[in-house]
């Protein structure tokens, strides 16, 4: 098309150029004039164009394929149009020139627009048939728009939930390549974590990994891709030392901040861009290590606004020391002084009574607080705590609670129906709230708020806000963590039953971390916002995008 | 920068002097590369690329003409110190710690193995460990020493170490010397780990990952100058001493002078308040069954990784130079005959022994799991079994050489009958001479 800028109709542009060289602004009639008489000579062109290249095609046609060039008599039809087509192309513009010198350039600019036009509609057709061959991806992956007038929003499944795709690992391994830090050379990438076991196949979509094979094993020693500080964060949430939301979250954020301090911004780069992209392949890393949680995401969205809202003119040192105080800003406002607030609302709001009796489930930084507060408020009551296996969290809840002073008792999920009767009230923690009211924490939480419901007991959730995420999810199967099968095993009287597991072809073990609990069995969700119902996230979170 | 490997060089091989009063011990050859490549090759295998070598002179003259530790691409970084043999590794480590920016890895250069040395970097990262370190359980030596009448027995003393049921916790570490009336173990510990595992059948591989408030403390405090003899022991008892604990005993004198002698252990790192307050919300523990937070508040962790598959030999005496001889080639996937040798075709080898470099290997010889050095020369008729000949040596023909040690430069007369034999640098048997479990040097 940059042909048909330059060349124009001649006479028009005589008079446009005296005009102009009048110095008069062309009138708005002669505007006119002069787009209507483009359109036509377009659409003459365009006639004549057809007649052209129908011709010229039957004339070079006999010449292109005597010629044999490049051009193997196996290729398939489709293929051929587009590789004729160029290959007239570059033949017809001088043959054109050489027959028609008449009509000289126009024609041949009108031949080349037919003939691209040909070509893009040539190459659309064969991707299309090989996304015919290779399978019905089309189905799962993105899913094609019709060319409605309606356009309806695409929705990309997300890359951690695709696992038995092929594809979509080729992609991620490829995304992982590319993601490696510009200073060094393309050797040195974040390395691939792979599958360990068989995953049971109603899960098979999401990544499964063994403690015993760390991601450090593919990394260099003193570790050069990636900061230190995020290599022994990826090491603790693999080994479970850091565990629980807010512990995540505050780790994430402590080794963000040993990462800014100790940045420095190459030559020709701007902070605010160089450092995000500094930040991807640690969150690529991280993310091998263990998935990431809704929280760390709703932190490194935090960041990364910050980091990009620096303004281009800041020196280094005042932007980094910006930086580190968002950071301690944004822990001390969403995770301490909404604990401390959270606290206080259920305090005096006789969520907690004296004479009451408290079930908790595994352990809940949150939850445990506000009982060590409400005890330190001498209000008086007692707690039930319901653990379950592999990780028995509840044994920490325990210790911590009964390290205050409070009367504690502890049974585990399979005893929950059996001491409901006692029970007066249900506090649960969230690992995230998810944006239809449905509240995602650990696996087992939605059997006791089941029971609870079927019992009449009151269910309240603790939740800071900061963990609200825009999510939808209805069930458990779509999105969720498998944690290393490996776990599952235990040693009773020196014998350990399902020690050969992986030889075994029809046992998987499966280790599930989170389960989702319908808004129907929670009463109440305490923020630090205040008591909302729990259909009421979606506000909240509509109010924090306005916000920001 | 995450850690800054130490390479110590500069020991003198005390317990094999009939191989180290010429050579150094760093450059015995060992399947005929030097002692020191193979921690180096080590390092540069996991992705180090700068190591400080802290040696002796003599160490530093002959690894500069070295072919193969020229061929080691990291950068090398050699710190020279007296020969007189006082300074111990802490000493040495004491010397240089103005080079010391990081977290240090301590390697001694008599170490040989293939372990994977994440698994003790990685204790090192997550627990934030004060100490790491790697042991092996021990392989007997099976080969005949020779050089020595009868089968000697080891007076090797025993080390006693303790570690938690997870079995990578550090509890208690004793040498059988400093044991005068028994083993005893502190209530503290046993209150907080009641079940301990003392292993005394390890081999400590003398590879520490040490935290760089360590080496701040070695400059303070003068009067530790082992590592392994001191600084570890000292360090494992630490971790349960009652001022690391509790803050409370400020006002005891006693602890107050301990506290300082102590400050630079227990440095905190900046934002320790976020970090204790991940741990505080973190749900958990490394122990059950008693009050205490994880680690029990302890700030100082030591950590030990115990490797039971797979090669780990320290080669600081005569047999665990023989037996390393034997497997240290089975770790890399070289040609067993070097390319320059020149072995003619009547020679019988056997599949595990090694030929070095321009070796002359004449008709009718008989190699069997030997190792043969680079520049040797050996003549007709000659039968070489189970032996070490080190470089430079001549042998002459009709030799018949079994399960000895020949060192550099010596020469063999002709029908020569050596049996488990020790022969020293440079010297020469006579023709037709005959010995058994004998070991000549300096003669």
């Amino acid at each position: 098309m940059a042909d048909s800028g330059v060349i124009d109709g001649p006479g028009r542009k005589d008079e446009i150029e005296r005009a102009k060289s009048e110095g008069k602004d062309l009138t708005k009639e002669e505007k006119q004039r002069l787009r209507k008489e483009k359109k036509q000579q377009k659409k003459i062109k365009e006639k004549k164009d057809d007649k052209a290249s129908q011709e010229n095609e039957k004339e070079k046609k006999p010449v292109t394929s005597a010629a044999p060039a490049s051009q193997p008599p196996t290729q398939p039809t489709v293929q051929k149009a587009p590789s004729a087509v160029p290959a007239t192309a570059p033949v017809s513009v001088p043959a054109s020139e050489a027959s028609v010198p008449a009509d000289k350039p126009t024609k041949t600019k009108a031949e080349l627009k037919a003939e691209r036009r040909a070509r893009q509609e040539a190459e659309r057709a064969s991707k299309q048939t090989k996304k015919g061959e290779t399978g019905q991806q089309a189905a799962t992956s993105k899913p094609k728009a019709p060319p409605s007038d309606l356009q309806p929003v695409v929705k990309r499944l997300p890359e951690h939930i695709q696992v038995d795709n092929p594809d979509v690992l080729k992609k991620l391994a490829k995304k992982l390549e590319r993601q490696q830090t510009p200073e060094h050379y393309a050797a040195k990438k974040i390395p691939l974590r792979s599958d360990y076991g068989y995953k049971v196949s109603l899960f098979s979509h999401l990544h499964q990994y063994s403690r015993k094979a760390p991601l450090t094993q593919q990394l260099s020693i003193p570790s050069t891709v990636i900061h230190p500080a995020i290599v022994r964060l990826g090491l603790q949430y693999s080994h479970g030392i850091v565990a629980g939301s807010n512990a995540r979250s505050v780790a994430l954020l402590h080794a963000f901040k040993q990462v800014i301090r100790d940045y420095t911004t190459p030559q020709n780069e701007e902070l605010s861009r160089d450092l995000v992209n500094k930040l991807k392949p640690y969150i690529s890393f991280l993310n091998q290590c263990r998935p990431l949680s809704a929280s760390m995401g709703n932190a490194i969205k935090y960041i990364k606004k910050e980091i990009s809202n620096i303004p281009s003119n800041c020196k280094e040192d005042e932007a980094k020391n910006k930086l580190l105080n968002c950071i301690e800003s944004y822990i001390n406002e969403k995770i301490i002084l909404a604990g401390v607030a959270i606290a206080k609302c259920a305090i005096e709001k006789q969520k907690i009574s004296d004479g009451d009796v408290i079930l908790v489930y595994g352990c809940s930084s949150l939850v445990n607080h506000i009982l060590c507060k409400a005890f330190e408020k001498n209000r008086k009551f007692r707690v039930i705590v319901v653990d379950s296996r592999p990780r028995l969290e509840g044994k920490e809840a325990l210790r911590r609670l009964v390290q205050k002073g409070i009367s504690c008792t502890y049974v585990l999920i399979s005893a929950v129906s059996y001491i409901l009767p006692e029970v007066s009230k249900v506090f649960l923690g969230a690992h995230a709230l998810l944006a239809n009211g449905y509240v995602m924490s650990r696996v087992g939480t939605s059997q006791i708020a089941l029971v609870a419901k079927a019992f009449n007991v009151p269910v309240l959730v603790c939740c800071e806000t900061y963990k609200f995420c825009d999510r939808v999810q209805t069930d458990s199967f779509v999105s969720n963590e498998l944690d290393d099968p490996d776990d599952l095993i235990v040693t009773r009287k020196g014998t350990t039953p399902l020690e050969g597991w992986e030889n075994e072809s029809s046992l998987g073990l499966l280790n599930l971390v989170y389960d989702v609990t319908p808004p129907d069995f929670v009463d109440l969700v305490i923020t630090e916002l205040g008591m909302i119902p729990c259909t009421s996230v979606p506000v909240v979170l509509r109010v924090k995008n306005v916000d920001q | 920068m995450e850690l800054q490997a130490v390479l110590m060089a500069a020991g003198g091989g005390s317990r094999m002097t009939d191989l180290t009063y010429n050579t150094p011990k760093a450059m015995l050859p060992v399947g005929n590369k030097p002692l020191m490549w193979y921690p180096l090759n080590l390092l540069e295998k996991v992705g180090f690329e700068e190591v400080i070598v802290i040696t002796t002179k003599e160490v530093q003259k002959a690894m500069s003409t070295d072919l193969k530790i020229k061929d080691v691409k990291m950068k090398l970084d050699v710190v020279s110190i007296q020969e007189d043999g006082d300074m111990g590794t802490a000493d040495a480590l004491r010397h240089i710690q103005p080079k010391i920016k990081t977290d240090i890895l301590v390697l001694s250069c008599d170490l040989i193995t293939d372990v994977a040395l994440h698994e003790v970097v990685d204790l090192f990262r997550a627990h934030n460990a004060t100490m790491a370190m790697l042991m092996s359980k021990a392989h007997e030596f099976t080969e005949t020493v020779p050089g020595q009448k009868g089968k000697k027995k080891t007076a090797e003393q025993r080390d006693f170490v303790g570690v938690d049921k997870s079995g990578k916790r550090l509890l208690f570490m004793a040498n059988e010397a400093d044991l005068e009336d028994g083993l005893s173990i502190r209530k503290s510990i046993m209150r907080k780990h009641p079940r301990m595992l003392i292993k005394t059948g390890l081999v400590d591989a003398h590879l520490y990952c040490l935290k760089k408030a360590v080496v701040d403390f070695l400059t303070e405090n003068k009067s530790i100058s082992s590592i392994r003899g001191e600084l570890v022991p000292y360090l494992v008892r630490k971790q349960f001493s009652k001022t690391v604990n509790s803050q409370k005993l400020k006002d005891d004198t006693d602890d107050q002078t301990q506290e300082k002698n102590d400050g630079p252990l227990l440095i905190s790192s900046r934002d320790e308040p976020l970090l204790q307050l991940a741990q505080e919300r973190s749900c958990w523990n490394d122990h059950r069954g008693d009050m205490s937070e994880a680690y029990h508040g302890g700030k100082l962790r030591c950590y030990v990784h115990i490797m039971d598959q797979g090669l780990c030999c320290r080669v600081n005496t005569l047999a665990a130079y023989i037996e390393v001889n034997r497997l240290a080639p089975k770790l890399f996937e070289e040609p067993s005959v070097h390319p320059s040798a020149d072995i003619s075709e009547r020679c019988q080898m056997g599949s595990d022994s090694i030929i070095g470099a321009v070796c002359h290997i004449a008709d009718k010889t008989s190699i069997k799991r030997s190792t043969i050095g680079n520049f040797t020369t050996v003549k007709e008729k000659v039968k070489v079994t189970n032996s070490i000949i080190m470089h430079g040596v001549t042998i002459e023909e009709g030799c018949n050489i079994q399960g000895s040690v020949i060192c550099s430069n010596a020469v063999i007369g002709r029908g020569a009958d050596l049996k488990y034999c020790l022969v020293g640098n440079g010297q020469h048997i006579e023709p037709e001479g005959k010995s058994t479990k004998n070991s000549s040097d300096r003669l």
